[in-house]
């Protein structure tokens, strides 16, 4: 990989990649909307238009459900229901987009909480007709207990509101009043019609009154760059690459992804867990030295000292470095079915590249992700529960406030006999 | 050097650098660990991104082909010369090995597509893989949009759509019982337009059947397949000369390709970028059986 934005001739510009998570039910509109979205990019083919134009048909739906588009696998055409996360991809000339579809009603948090984990942006729907509903709040929520950097709120069947400025500016007003409740760094509000696809790709001749930009227009051009920490160098080592080579020799380089900040050669640098200090003598990749590395960028790194160092230490600056903790608080989704969380349960998590176990010393709460009430009186967390849990490892972490690192600050709870992944946490404090 | 943009990188860096990521993930926590390899531009690309992951030392897995013993010839000396320069091990699983001794039985229509599944688990379980790394992205079919990065399957390779592992952050989740095994696939967010912009962005060459060519062709169905040895026209169908490429590589019985006079990498990224048909849906009889053929046969321990 090249630090610099090559522009070879296959490439005219260099399009840079926005995640983003779609939430909410059939009702709001919400496939009609990705539809929408993929249709007016060219990203829906023809084969795809004409199996889905073809199922719906034969199930007698009385329009094309632009649902079974997303919706492939068996048990969802026959139930008509969602099942899991499911990913779609489409592109303009200035970004590609990776777009996270979530489902309304089944296991709701689990999967919302899945796809705002990776995500550079949240779109929320509401449908005009009804404004805010618990879902909406629900849905912020869950967006800013994610750090989820973007939110857009898209007030979705304008056309069955008469375009109503007055309606779109209620639900925007009550919207952005309880989002200034929450952790929520950036908002947009647009008013659309999916189905029409007014303020969609282009702006709608329909709602003068609208001055912001239509709903890709806004997608192509959110500023992501300042989203990534550039201050807080925090690199796992993900592997030790070691040639077992006559003709490399000698060579001894850490793999890894770069979590934050920015890797320079020459930079003192400090080496968790064991605190030891050197400097950087190169960041490489396999197409050669490179004079600094950022995320999300996979490279080498290379010491000037020989230090023992291995899959799961952390190498950081002197000055800037996180926790290295046995102590984790944590705001903890559950996600299995067939056990709840328990305090005095044990179990294994991944954090960064270092595995380790855990057992639970302590729920505080469990939170109503509605109300935003907190149940002190708690014993479990069942799933698609949130509360605030307590916890002790086995080696020390080497951690970070989630809210200041999405990737030093959060970690997968699994059980150890089955395997299965069964909470997300995301680490408040750790010491 | 200039600012690089602000700290940015281009859709194709963030994507390399989330696949290496995987791959360095299933090297550091998996025991045995192989790379399913068909000469398929996918795969190309995935062992490319494989030599990057783990440079300046060899990539330290052997790869895997699944062989149906319907091969495009110019696929299969593809394949042994990349194998033959990385000094890789290659692991056959060989189909017509199987047949002969009497492992799988030939299908009524001669699809070798749903009996290469009992060859591949059958070298997983000789082999002891514990990780099968697979080309598959979730652009490409409706079932692969919901498979997680990491796949975990059971002991009898089976995919169970409604019991996935939750997958957060990078964080991938390995662990797995003696006899089960986890397929990944580290392309997963990787569109076509997105391999072939790799490709020629490092500048990988591929089997010359990806580019058009002259090749004698019949029509059915609506799509070209060539006539070789494993592919009979029917009576009433038509032999004619046409300028074709392939846009998959799969098993020669029943991959077809599409008309095209795409014979340079930029062509072909201009051609992909204007098509609107799927590429599985232009060339690929296999996947026309049912509206979920493709799940149906990953329930059953396939790719």
């Amino acid at each position: 990989m090249s630090t610099e934005i090559m522009a070879p001739a296959s490439e005219a510009r260099a399009m840079d990649l926005l995640r983003f998570a779609t939430a909410g039910s059939v009702d709001d509109g919400k496939s009609t909307l990705i539809g929408r979205l993929l249709y007016d990019t060219k990203s829906l083919f023809t084969d795809q238009l004409a199996a889905v134009e073809a199922v719906s048909a034969a199930r007698g739906d009385e329009y094309t459900n632009l649902a079974l588009l997303t919706d492939g696998l068996r048990a969802e055409r026959e139930q008509g229901i969602t099942i899991d996360v499911a990913y779609r991809y489409f592109a303009t000339p200035r970004r590609k987009f990776i777009i996270a579809d979530t489902p309304g009603h089944i296991q709701y948090t689990r999967n919302m909480v899945t796809g705002a984990s990776t995500a550079d942006l949240a779109l929320i729907l509401v449908d005009a007709r009804k404004g805010l509903v618990e879902q909406s709040r629900r849905h912020a929520f869950l967006c800013s207990l994610l750090r989820v950097p973007h939110l857009v709120l898209c007030v979705n069947k304008m056309d069955l509101v008469d375009w109503s400025q007055e309606v779109y500016e209620r639900i925007a007003d009550e919207f952005t009043a309880f989002a200034a409740k929450l952790d929520v760094p950036d908002l947009t509000v647009v008013p659309v019609s999916a189905l029409r696809g007014d303020n969609i790709v282009t702006r709608s001749d329909n709602m003068p009154w609208y001055e912001g930009p239509s709903l890709l227009h806004h997608l192509e051009r959110v500023h992501i760059a300042s989203d990534r920490n550039l201050v807080d160098v925090r690199f796992p080592v993900q592997y030790v690459i070691r040639p077992q080579s006559t003709t490399v020799t000698d060579y001894r380089g850490y793999a890894g992804q770069v979590a934050s900040g920015v890797l320079k050669p020459g930079d003192e640098v400090m080496v968790l867990p064991s605190g030891f200090t050197s400097r950087i003598a190169a960041v490489e990749t396999a197409d050669g030295p490179v004079p600094e590395a950022f995320p999300p960028m996979s490279v080498t790194v290379r010491l000037a000292d020989e230090i023992d160092i291995s899959r799961g230490d952390l190498i950081c600056r002197p000055n800037n470095a996180p926790a290295v903790a046995q102590d984790i608080e944590a705001m903890v989704c559950w996600m299995d079915e067939t056990a709840p969380l328990r305090v005095g349960g044990r179990y294994a998590i991944k954090h960064t590249t270092r595995s380790a176990r855990a057992i639970v010393r302590g729920l505080h709460y469990r939170l109503d992700i509605n109300s935003l009430h907190r149940d002190e009186s708690a014993d479990e967390l069942r799933l698609n529960e949130i509360g605030r849990v307590r916890l002790r490892t086995t080696v020390p972490l080497l951690a970070d406030e989630y809210r200041r690192n999405r990737t030093t600050g959060g970690f997968v709870i699994i059980d150890e006999a089955t395997n299965r992944t069964v909470g997300a946490a995301m680490i408040v404090e750790a010491s | 050097m200039t600012t690089p943009a602000a700290y940015q990188v281009s859709h194709l860096d963030a994507l390399e650098a989330e696949s290496i990521f995987v791959m360095r993930e299933v090297v550091a926590e998996m025991e045995r660990p192989v790379m399913l390899f068909s000469g398929g531009k996918d795969s190309i690309v995935m062992l490319r991104l494989a030599q990057k992951a783990f440079a300046p030392a060899n990539v330290p897995f052997p790869v895997m082909h699944v062989d149906t013993g319907h091969n495009f010839p110019e696929v299969l000396e593809y394949r042994d010369q990349r194998v033959a320069e990385l000094g890789l091990h290659l692991v056959v699983a060989s189909v017509p090995e199987a047949l002969a001794s009497g492992m799988v039985r030939e299908s009524g229509d001669g699809m070798r597509n749903r009996i290469q599944t009992p060859v591949l688990l059958d070298a997983v379980e000789k082999h002891r893989f514990d990780a099968l790394f697979g080309g598959a992205r979730r652009d490409e079919e409706k079932a692969r949009a919901k498979e997680r990065v990491f796949s975990f399957r059971d002991e009898f390779g089976q995919w169970d759509p409604k019991n996935q592992r939750p997958e957060l952050w990078s964080l991938y989740n390995g662990r797995h019982h003696p006899g089960e095994s986890i397929r990944v696939f580290p392309l997963s967010n990787w569109t076509e337009l997105d391999v072939w912009h790799y490709i020629a962005r490092e500048r990988i060459p591929l089997p010359s059947i990806y580019y058009a060519h002259e090749r004698e062709v019949i029509e059915r169905d609506g799509m070209f397949y060539a006539v070789n040895e494993f592919f009979r026209p029917r009576a009433g169908e038509e032999r004619f000369k046409a300028q074709v490429r392939y846009r998959t590589v799969g098993d020669a019985s029943c991959t077809a390709a599409v008309r095209s006079d795409a014979d340079t990498v930029e062509k072909v990224i201009e051609e992909v970028a204007a098509t609107r048909i799927t590429e599985r849906g232009a060339t690929r009889g296999d996947d026309r059986v049912s509206e979920a053929a493709m799940e149906d046969r990953k329930r059953e321990g396939y790719f």
